[in-house]
């Protein structure tokens, strides 16, 4: 049985470690401190905690105020609303000014479920990754979610951690994998094909590897964690590799983790891809489990696009 | 209490200020004179004699900090502060031109003094906000000053700023909001009325005092009374008139965002320096 742990756990366990280091650590959230888990920092250090209430915007702002003051201000509240609603905050009071902000985002992607389309963020990689000196982070368990938070920390500068909702399988339990900024690990090495994932589907690409190795189909595995700055050596030297490439990512596929990756294939080794993500679509309500089922977004829908662009190769 | 001197200091100061916005924005063919000549005053009294602050160490930790949150007067803050000593007046040519410290709004990471990135409008209060908790936390007395514009009142987000600072109950913060009451399409009234603004920000639970904005007198006893105002942020409503100093521009839309002509140039500079002469 696969050990779980929930991301946005990791995130709140690790920002009260961080508050008993560093008194400079400071939390915000907008109304969700219980969803997010930053109420466990709110507990711990009242005095270091502010909540902007349902004011998504004046939380970024309050978040950049607090930074010029010295402070290392770590912002909350679900994927859909801390990046979508203030994000013309986030690139000009907190980008362009490069201030020492972390946004933590919860609850992203489909797999927040029943709350439907209004609450799945699916464009919050693009759209953040499109602000220059954003670092954008996709963590693809509750271990490197913890490492993640503590590298943004020390960091100076605007940082998105991306994170779920639900309990995640622990990939980096017992190894001795270390998160580095600007770096994408290879997981696991295949000749045939390069499957470059993040997120909570990086799991899932592993047990597709190890599918498709019944089938004599040999695949690497990288795990686009750091999407901006994002490794351009890793993605091409991968490609140059196997020859062919898969993304996936519980992210609408139009400008996210895929399109970065492609964007840097195109002009360096092109070779083809077949990109697994939402379709260009909204989502709706339903049990996460489903909601992936419905996209595709499983071992099974990894498995057909291998398939389909090993047949372009 | 302020001297006559003082007082005489910082109206020359202001025509000083408004003979630099015009030359600025008129170099740079580009930029917002009407509502840069509305602050004249209130940027002149700030920098010539209310605020705490070191030309030569900006990051003086004693100083207080000014944000423009309308960032588009962004010339009437450049005046001052290079009057002030922040840096050459040779910089104020380069205003708006490519590779110029003088961004076309105020951007920290390339002038010194510039305590916080503005333009966008309705996110400089919050930023505010923010630095009045951080302030506290480090158990600092500094205080923070800032102007908003009437129009940038219109956003929500600055009643969202303004509904925090009196929660967490932010006596270290002093907004003006300079009330010219013209916008780029229209008068405030028609495009999107913002009153009764004295009641929305008193029950939004801030100290309200509302002053002529071109009164030396006024702004400075009323600079005096909010330092006595304890557990509230206060907020100065200045009724101005935009394009203030120069009587073809004054309550004209044309120049909210667009400079005058050379030849207009000439003639208001003229009368600039005819009602500096008048102060003695």
């Amino acid at each position: 049985m696969t050990e779980l742990a929930g991301t946005r756990d990791y995130y709140g366990k690790t920002l009260v470690e961080l508050g008993k280091e560093n008194p400079d650590i400071v939390v915000l959230d907008a109304d969700l401190s219980s969803s997010t888990r930053t109420g466990w920092f709110a507990k711990e250090f009242p005095d270091r905690f502010f909540n902007a209430g349902i004011a998504e915007q004046n939380c970024i702002g309050m978040a950049a105020g607090l930074s010029l003051m010295g402070k290392i201000v770590f912002a909350s509240s679900f994927a859909m609303f801390i990046s979508g609603r203030p994000w013309e905050q986030i690139r000009n009071s907190i980008a362009y000014p490069r201030l020492n902000v972390k946004i933590g985002a919860t609850h992203a992607g489909i797999t927040v479920g029943e709350d439907g389309a209004t609450h799945q963020a699916l464009e919050d990689i693009s759209i953040m990754r499109a602000i220059p000196y954003m670092n954008v982070l996709v963590p693809a368990d509750a271990i490197e979610t913890a490492q993640m938070v503590r590298l943004a920390a020390k960091v100076n500068g605007p940082f998105y951690i991306r994170m779920s909702r639900s309990n995640t399988p622990l990939i980096f339990k017992g190894t001795d994998y270390q998160f580095e900024l600007g770096k994408n690990k290879v997981l696991t090495e295949g000749k045939d094909v390069t499957i470059f994932v993040c997120g909570i589907m990086v799991s899932k690409a592993l047990e597709a590897v190890e599918e498709l190795k019944k089938e004599k189909i040999f695949a690497s595995v990288v795990n686009v964690s750091c999407i901006s700055p994002i490794d351009m050596d890793t993605i091409v030297k991968m490609a140059k590799k196997t020859g062919a490439a898969v993304t996936v990512e519980e992210h609408s596929i139009l400008g996210g983790m895929g399109s970065a990756v492609a964007e840097i294939l195109v002009k360096h080794h092109p070779v083809p891809v077949e990109m697994l993500g939402i379709e260009g679509v909204f989502g709706e309500s339903g049990k996460p489990d489903d909601l992936l089922t419905k996209h595709n977004l499983n071992v099974n829908g990894i498995i057909n696009k291998v398939k389909k662009v090993l047949a372009r190769k | 209490m302020i001297t006559k001197d003082e007082i005489h200091e910082i109206l020359t100061k202001a025509c000083i200020v408004r003979s630099h916005v015009l030359d600025m924005t008129c170099a740079a063919k580009s930029g917002h004179p009407g509502g840069s000549l509305s602050i004249a005053e209130i940027i002149s009294t700030l920098y010539f004699y209310w605020l705490k602050l070191d030309p030569k160490n900006p990051k003086w930790e004693e100083r207080d900090y000014f944000v423009l949150a309308k960032g588009h007067a962004a010339p009437a803050q450049y005046a001052a502060m290079a009057e002030r000593g922040f840096f050459p007046l040779d910089y104020l040519k380069t205003l708006r031109q490519l590779g110029s410290k003088l961004q076309g709004h105020p951007d920290r990471r390339s002038l010194p003094g510039i305590e916080m990135t503005t333009g966008s409008l309705g996110q400089g209060l919050s930023v505010m906000v923010g630095m009045g908790l951080g302030l506290r936390l480090n158990k600092k007395k500094n205080r923070i000053y800032g102007v908003l514009g009437d129009g940038e009142c219109q956003e929500g987000q600055v009643w969202e700023a303004a509904m925090a600072a009196s929660h967490f109950k932010l006596d270290n913060l002093v907004i003006f909001v300079d009330k010219n009451q013209l916008q780029i399409d229209g008068s405030t009234k028609d495009i999107m009325n913002i009153d009764p603004l004295a009641d929305k920000w008193a029950s939004f639970g801030w100290q309200v005092f509302e002053v002529d904005g071109h009164n030396i007198m006024e702004i400075v006893s009323t600079l005096e009374k909010t330092e006595k105002i304890k557990g509230k942020p206060c907020v100065i409503i200045a009724n101005t008139v935009k394009g203030k100093g120069v009587s073809f521009m004054e309550n004209q839309l044309c120049f909210h965002g667009a400079p005058c002509t050379d030849e207009q140039l000439v003639k208001a500079k003229q009368e600039i320096k005819e009602t500096r002469g008048k102060i003695g």
